[in-house]
C-alpha cells in the first residue's frame, strides 16, 4: 500500500493541489476545504506543503470516543472519517501531531486527506513531483537519497581533506 | 448565482471614510469578463472625465478575473486600474502572487477606491468586510519594510499589496509591490495610492469559487495546462529558466534593445544571461495555481552587493537596468532591481530613464556638476544603482528622472527630447523597434503607452514563434505588410486573456481559453471562439475610447525620432532604422483593419457592432 511522500525541496508553492483537492472532495475550489496545504513565505520563496502522514498508531484513531467514526481503510491504509458518525468533537483535531485535521466550518464537521480513494488527486497536478505516491519501502530509499544528497552537498565542497 | 464570480463590488471612499457594497454589473461581466475589460467598464464609469490621475477625483481599483481561486493554469493575475499619471490615459497593470485569490476568496470581484484620505491609512479586507486603518507607522517603510510590518502585526501570513517611497514621492512610474516580488509595474499606479495616501491593501479570506460546469470546466482546465504549458515546447522557457531566456532569442536576432534603444544586439549579453541567473538561483517559484513557475530566487554572493536576495531578474529588468544603460554587471543588476522593488520603482521606466540620463551625459547635454557626482556613462553600474535609490527619493537628478523621459525632456530641453524614448509618455519595453518594427505598432496603438503586453507580434515576426495557435500569417521582417492585422488579432486575444487575468506565459490558445471561459462562468455566448476574440476587440476598442475621452489625439501617437533616425549599429538588424513612412503606413493599416477612422478614432458603425454604442464620444 503507498503512501504520500512530500518534499518541500521541489515544492513552488503553486498551490495546484489545494484547488484540485478541495474540488474532488467538495465540488468548490477553497483553501480551506483542501485537505493538503501549501504555507508560502513569500519574502524568502519557500513552500512546504502538510498532508496527513496517515500513522500507523494514529492518535485521532485513539481519541475518538465514537465507535467507527475514525478509522482505517484496508484498501488504501488510509485513516478516514466516517462523516454520518462523527459527532464534530473535534478531538482528533486537537491530538493530531501535525495539523492534518481541519474543521469545515459549514458543513459543520471534521475534514482529513483520505487518498482519494488509492487515486491522490494533488499528485496529478504537481508540476514539480513534489508530492508522489509510493510504497513507503521505495519513499523510504527516495527521500534517504535526497537526505544523502543534500549532505553531500554540504560536507564534500572543493577543499575538503581527502585524509 | 454567479459562478466564477463573487458577485460583489467593495466600493470604499477615503475622504468620507465610508465603506459600502454593490452587486457585480452581471451585464458587464458577461461583456468585458473581468480584470481588465470589466475594470475599464467600471473605469469609464466612474472616473470623471479630465480627472487629474493624482487628484482625489481619480478613482484606483483592483480587479480580479472570474477563474481567479481555481485551478485554472495560471488565473491568479489581478490587476489595479486607473487613470494612469505618467500618460494621463487608461492603466491596468497587472500582478501576480496570491493577493487576487486571497481577494476573490475574501468575497469581492473588484475594489473601487475613491477620494483622498486625511493621513496615512491601509485598507484591511478580511472576508466580506473591510475597515480603513491608519498607516502612519508604516509611512515611510519600503515596501518589503511595511509587508514585513504587516504580517507581523496581523499575524498568519495575509496578502499584502504595499508602496514604497517612490509612491508616498510620487514618481510618476512608482510601482505597487505585492507578495514582496509580485510588481504591478507600469504607469505609475503606485502614485495614484501615493497620492490617496493609501499605504497598502491587506486581503484574507476563507471563501470558495463555484463554477458552471464541474467536468467540462475540469477537462478545459487540464487540456490548457498539459497541451499549452506542461507539453508545449514554446512554454518551456518560462518552466526551464523563466523570462530572461527571452534574450537569447531577442539579442541574437538583433532586437535586444541596448544604450537607450541606440542598438539591437548587447555585446555583454552572455554576462546576464539565463544561465548566469540560473547560477545565482537558489529557489524556484510560482505565483498561485501556476504549473510554470516561472520565478527564479536569487542571491548574490560576490562583490559591493553580496548579501542581496530577490525574486528576479526578468528579463524585462535585465534590459531596463542592464543592456539600456550598457551595464553587463548582473550583481548590480540584481541590487537595483532589489531596490526597485523595495522603494517601489518601475523597473523598465527606471532603466529607460536612466539610460536616457546616460546619453545626455555622454553627449554633453547634462553636465557633470548636474549629476551629484555621478559618472553618468554607459556601463556604470555603480552609478546606475545610486540614480535608483536618487530617482526613489527625489533626490538632485533623481527629482527630475522621476517624471519619466517625456516631462524630463520638455522640462530639460537643451534637445534632450530627440534622445526621449517613449510612447504616449511611458518608456518601452525590451524588444527594440527598429529590429522588429511590429513592435513600434505594438507600442503605439497599447492602450497604457510603450509596452509590450497588449500584443506581442515579434514573436511571429522575428522570432518564429506562432503562440497564437491561430493560421501561420507570413511575415516579411523588414515589410510592413500583414503587421497590422498581426497586431489586431493579438490585440484581441491579449484583452480577453488579461481580463480572464490568465497569465501571458501559460496557454495561448483562444479556443482553450474561451473553454476555461464558458464552463467556470456559465455564459453560454463564449462556446463560440469568434465571441472571444469580440469580447477582445471590444474591450481593445473601450480602452482606445477612454484614451479618446480624456483628450488623446492622432498626434500623440508619435513614432520616437531614435527609431527613424538613428540606425543599429551592430548584429542582424545593423543599418536597421523603421522610416517614418513606414511607421505610419502600418498605423494607417491598423486603423483601417480596427474599423476606426485615419485620426484612429473608432467609427460609431464600429462601436455599434460590438455593442459600445453607448459609450460614443
Amino acid at each position: 500500500m503507498k503512501m504520500l511522500v512530500v518534499d518541500p525541496d521541489r515544492c513552488i508553492g503553486c498551490g495546484l493541489c489545494e484547488m484540485a483537492c478541495s474540488f474532488k472532495h467538495t465540488g468548490e475550489f477553497s483553501r480551506t476545504l483542501s485537505r493538503i496545504r501549501v504555507y508560502r513565505w513569500e519574502k524568502t520563496c519557500d513552500a512546504v506543503p502538510l498532508v496527513c502522514y496517515q500513522c500507523e498508531d494514529a492518535p485521532c484513531i485513539r481519541v475518538c470516543g465514537v465507535a467507527g467514526a475514525i478509522s482505517r481503510d484496508p484498501k488504501t491504509n488510509a485513516v478516514v472519517i466516517n462523516r454520518e458518525l462523527c459527532i464534530g468533537c473535534k478531538l482528533c483535531m486537537f491530538h493530531c501531531p501535525y495539523g492534518a485535521i481541519d474543521f469545515d466550518g459549514r458543513a459543520r464537521h471534521l475534514i482529513k486527506c483520505d487518498y482519494c480513494d488509492g487515486d491522490p488527486e494533488c499528485v496529478k497536478y504537481c508540476s514539480v513531483k513534489a508530492i508522489t505516491y509510493s510504497e513507503p519501502v521505495a519513499a523510504g530509499e527516495f527521500l534517504k537519497a535526497l537526505e544523502a544528497q543534500r549532505l553531500r552537498a554540504s560536507s564534500k565542497g572543493p577543499g575538503a581533506a581527502v585524509r | 448565482m454567479a459562478y466564477g464570480y463573487t458577485g460583489r463590488v467593495l466600493n470604499v471612499d477615503l475622504t468620507q471614510r465610508r465603506i459600502w457594497e454593490e452587486p457585480l454589473n452581471m451585464d458587464w461581466a458577461r461583456k468585458f469578463i473581468g480584470g481588465k475589460g470589466l475594470g475599464a467598464r467600471y473605469l469609464w464609469d466612474r472616473v470623471k472625465p479630465g480627472a487629474d490621475p493624482l487628484g482625489p477625483d481619480n478613482v484606483f481599483m483592483i480587479w480580479t478575473g472570474p477563474l481567479a481561486g481555481t485551478f485554472a493554469p495560471s488565473s491568479p493575475k489581478y490587476c489595479v486600474v486607473t487613470k494612469g499619471p505618467q500618460t494621463g490615459l487608461y492603466l491596468d497593470s497587472h500582478a501576480g502572487g496570491i493577493f487576487g485569490v486571497e481577494l476573490k476568496f475574501a468575497g469581492y470581484d473588484g475594489v473601487i477606491i475613491y477620494g483622498k484620505a486625511a493621513a496615512p491609512v491601509y485598507l484591511y479586507i478580511e472576508n466580506g468586510k473591510a475597515e480603513i486603518r491608519d498607516a502612519k507607522h508604516l509611512w515611510g517603510k519600503n515596501a518589503h519594510e511595511a509587508e514585513d510590518a504587516l504580517h507581523a502585526e496581523l499575524g498568519e501570513a495575509p496578502a499584502v499589496m504595499t508602496i514604497g517611497q517612490a509612491g508616498e514621492n510620487l514618481v510618476k512610474y512608482a510601482c505597487i509591490s505585492a507578495s514582496y516580488y509580485r510588481q504591478h509595474g507600469r504607469g505609475g499606479c503606485g502614485a495614484v495610492m501615493g497620492s490617496k495616501n493609501l499605504k497598502a491593501v491587506v486581503a484574507r479570506g476563507t471563501g470558495s469559487v463555484k463554477v458552471a460546469y464541474p467536468k467540462e470546466f475540469k477537462e478545459a482546465c487540464w487540456e490548457a495546462m498539459i497541451k499549452d504549458t506542461l507539453e508545449n515546447p514554446e512554454a518551456q522557457f518560462g518552466i526551464k529558466w523563466g523570462s530572461p531566456s527571452l534574450m537569447w532569442y531577442t539579442n541574437s536576432t538583433g532586437a535586444f534593445p541596448a544604450y537607450n534603444f541606440a542598438d539591437g544586439v548587447f555585446a555583454g549579453a552572455d554576462k546576464i544571461d539565463a544561465n548566469v541567473i540560473l547560477k545565482m538561483a537558489t529557489k524556484r517559484h510560482a505565483c498561485y495555481s501556476c504549473p510554470v513557475g516561472c520565478g527564479n530566487y536569487v542571491e548574490v554572493t560576490v562583490g559591493p552587493y553580496a548579501g542581496t536576495k530577490v525574486e528576479g531578474p526578468e528579463y524585462e529588468t535585465i534590459f531596463a537596468l542592464g543592456s539600456n544603460c550598457g551595464v553587463d554587471d548582473i550583481n548590480a543588476i540584481v541590487h537595483a532591481n532589489y531596490l526597485c522593488d523595495a522603494y517601489g520603482l518601475d523597473t523598465i521606466s527606471t532603466g529607460d530613464c536612466i539610460a536616457w540620463a546616460m546619453e545626455l551625459y555622454e553627449k554633453g547635454i547634462l553636465k557633470p556638476e548636474e549629476t551629484d557626482g555621478l559618472t553618468l556613462t554607459f556601463g556604470n553600474g555603480a552609478a546606475m544603482v545610486q540614480m535608483v535609490e536618487k530617482i526613489a527619493k527625489r533626490e538632485g537628478l533623481g527629482d527630475l528622472l522621476a517624471e519619466g523621459v517625456k516631462r524630463a525632456s520638455a522640462t530639460l530641453g537643451r534637445g534632450s527630447e530627440r534622445y526621449a524614448v517613449h510612447f504616449k509618455g511611458m518608456e518601452p519595453p525590451a524588444y527594440e523597434p527598429k529590429g522588429s518594427w511590429s513592435m513600434a505598432l505594438s507600442y503605439v496603438t497599447s492602450d497604457r503607452g510603450g509596452c509590450h503586453l497588449r500584443s506581442w507580434p515579434i514573436g511571429p515576426e522575428v522570432l518564429g514563434a506562432f503562440w497564437l495557435g491561430a493560421e501561420p500569417i507570413p511575415l516579411e521582417r523588414w515589410s510592413t505588410a500583414n503587421k497590422a492585422k498581426v497586431n489586431a488579432e493579438q490585440q484581441h486575444q491579449y484583452a480577453a486573456k488579461f481580463s480572464m487575468e490568465i497569465c501571458d506565459f501559460d496557454c495561448w490558445n483562444n479556443q482553450r481559453l474561451t473553454n476555461m471561459l464558458w464552463t467556470g462562468t456559465g455564459f453560454e455566448e463564449y462556446k463560440d471562439v469568434k465571441e472571444f476574440e469580440r469580447a477582445g476587440e471590444r474591450i481593445t476598442n473601450l480602452t482606445w475610447l477612454f484614451n479618446i475621452r480624456e483628450g488623446m489625439t492622432f498626434d500623440d501617437l508619435k513614432l520616437p525620432p531614435r527609431f527613424s533616425l538613428d540606425p543599429n549599429r551592430s548584429g542582424p538588424s545593423a543599418g536597421r532604422v523603421l522610416s517614418e513612412a513606414d511607421y505610419y503606413t502600418m498605423l494607417a493599416d491598423y486603423c483601417k483593419i480596427r474599423g476606426w477612422d485615419e485620426q484612429a478614432v473608432p467609427t460609431r458603425a464600429k462601436l455599434e457592432e460590438l455593442g459600445l454604442a453607448d459609450l460614443a464620444v
